[in-house]
């Protein structure tokens, strides 16, 4: 069997599962955020039970339009907040969290081997440390909440075989947009996309959470890796004490895979999701010269303070270009308070770039940093569709934090290999 | 997005694509897609906007997997079907069979075969989602 079904076959208390199989799955965490949740809190309460099955599984984080913009939202927040106290659910709050799925890793909720379920599309990207990890609906959460449950169908697997040193400025944002590129939006549709090879055993659980987040971008159930030494460091002191994490989750050699792709990193380039979908994929030196309006760095993709260091490098002592927004937007509190110990935020101040709070922000075109018809946004986000970040007169192109950085200081699509010292 | 109403939803239903489908939809659809119907969502609000717009069945030549799975939980009927795509033009009748997974078109005569939903997930169904079916078994236990 491969990873994820050990992991399936665990949770459902068999020996074996093969895919195609329809299993009952045991969830050992269940999240919702401030758009799904309310949907969430409403369906569980039409089912009849009063409490959820185990208040230590769920997780409430308020995310993706945070500090409430409108008075609508403010009453979606307070319904959750109430819930998360009549529950004794644990809620993350604006101030206290940050994006969902940089949260649920930084405050222990994940671990290797483990199933967890998320109402959001990039729940996935929780395969980075070793867990079945997959994004499900409002209702379906809501189920999940009632009876710790739920049902699956056992996913074929697409095996990722990564080898090769990235050259420089070339990241796992450029990697799996490859990927998207190469296999298509549906190209991985109902499938486990395994992430295997020497490329991802060296890479930092950042670059494996860039990688894992966008898996569902190909139609996958889930993207997962598995968990080693570098899974450990980065969890150890998080997991809380007692709870054990187990290492020794792999793929049997002999496992057989629906099909295995072999990708050599050793000359990738820089790669770009032109609008409007992200399979739209190029690299960079066929995308031509696109000027640009509005540069953001930040989302469950690419808002780590990895990410936050590859940008200030590159956006040091230099200008973001006049008459370009470029935002800054940490993933987590965690992320910013780490960012400030390093002096980042001056390097982005100085620029000429607005930092904002922890949220999930412009990704979505929810709150802040909507764009105008005609206008044109590089982003480190996992989405480009037709209106996706505000106006359906607008364009988004995916890319890495490094060339949106390159990009903010030119005003246009920019490779950061060719920007002038 | 920060609408949960799905009256207020159903307004908005497809109005990317066309924004007179709510009204078309109105009196009574299935929807029919092509590859991938459902990309890019994982909210639910996607299928209750379709369903309370009207959308009484969605067939597509293949779904995205979070969307298939919110429709089945909200009671609105989908059935993945090759080649269904060319096989209708809009304003032709069309009846399903969702025990059977059969869909003939009534005004082309022509029939086609879709995907058979297993029974668990035909029960959800005809007891209007997955809400619904949970309190059935909750009191049933």
């Amino acid at each position: 069997m491969n990873i994820t079904e050990k992991i399936l076959a665990k949770a459902c208390g068999k020996k074996t599962v093969q895919p195609g199989e329809i299993v009952d799955a045991n969830v050992d965490v269940v999240m919702v955020h401030d758009l799904t949740g309310p949907l969430a809190v409403e369906a569980f309460r039409k089912i009849g039970v009063s409490k959820v099955w185990n208040s230590k599984k769920v997780v409430l984080i308020l995310d993706h339009q945070i500090p409430a913009e409108s008075v609508k939202m403010a009453e979606l927040h307070k319904m959750l907040r109430q819930f998360a106290v009549e529950q004794r659910i644990r809620l993350y709050d604006v101030g206290e969290g940050g994006i969902c799925h940089q949260v649920l890793p930084e405050k222990g909720h994940v671990t290797p081997g483990s199933v967890i379920v998320g109402a959001d599309s990039h729940t996935c990207t929780y395969g980075a440390f070793g867990a079945f990890a997959t994004g499900i609906g409002s209702t379906e959460a809501a189920a999940v909440f009632a009876t710790g449950k739920i049902w699956l169908k056992v996913p074929e697997a697409i095996k990722f075989e990564i080898e090769g040193k990235f050259p420089e400025y070339v990241t796992p944002k450029d990697l799996i947009l490859y990927i998207i590129g190469k296999v298509g939006a549906d190209g991985a549709t109902y499938k486990t996309a395994e992430f295997t090879g020497q490329t991802i055993r060296d890479m930092s659980v950042a670059g494996r959470m860039t990688v894992c987040n966008m898996a569902v971008e190909m139609g996958a159930k889930n993207g997962i890796t598995a968990p080693d030494e570098t899974t450990i460091k980065f969890l150890q002191t998080r997991v809380p004490k007692g709870k054990a994490i187990v290492n020794d989750w792999k793929s049997d050699a002999n496992t057989k895979y629906k099909k295995t792709i072999k990708i050599d990193v050793s000359n990738m380039e820089p790669q770009i999701a032109v609008p409007s979908s992200v399979d739209n994929v190029k690299p960079i030196s066929e995308v031509g010269d696109v000027a640009i309006n509005q540069a953001f760095i930040g989302s469950c993709t690419n808002g780590r303070i990895e990410d936050l260091r590859v940008a200030a490098q590159i956006m040091k002592g230099k200008k973001v270009k006049a008459g370009v927004r470029a935002l800054v937007i940490p993933a987590s509190q965690e992320v910013y308070s780490q960012a400030l110990k390093e002096s980042l935020p001056e390097v982005f101040t100085e620029a000429g770039a607005l930092i904002c709070g922890a949220t999930c922000g412009p990704c979505l075109g929810g709150h802040i940093g909507l764009l105008a018809s005609g206008e044109v946004c590089v982003s480190t986000s996992n989405r480009n569709f037709i209106g996706r970040m505000g106006s359906p007169e607008a364009s988004v192109y995916l890319a890495s934090p490094a060339v949106v950085a390159a990009s903010a200081l030119t005003g246009k699509l920019t490779d950061p290999r060719k920007l002038e010292a | 997005m920060s609408l949960i109403d799905p009256n207020e939803l159903a307004k908005h239903a497809m109005e990317g694509l066309d924004p007179t489908f709510p009204e078309k939809a109105a009196s009574g659809v299935i929807a029919v897609g092509a590859k991938n119907f459902g990309c890019g969502s994982s909210r639910e609000q996607a299928p209750l906007a379709l369903k309370y717009a009207g959308v009484k069945c969605v067939l597509a030549e293949s779904f995205a997997r979070i969307f298939y799975r919110n429709s089945i939980n909200i009671g609105l009927p989908v059935i993945e079907c090759k080649g269904i795509s060319d096989a209708v033009n809009e304003g032709d009748e069309l009846m399903v069979d969702l025990d059977k997974g059969k869909i003939q078109n009534l005004t082309t005569r022509k029939t086609l075969q879709g995907t058979q939903l297993p029974p668990f997930i035909l029960e959800i169904l005809s007891d209007g989602g997955l809400i619904q079916n949970l309190r059935k078994r909750m009191k049933q236990k």
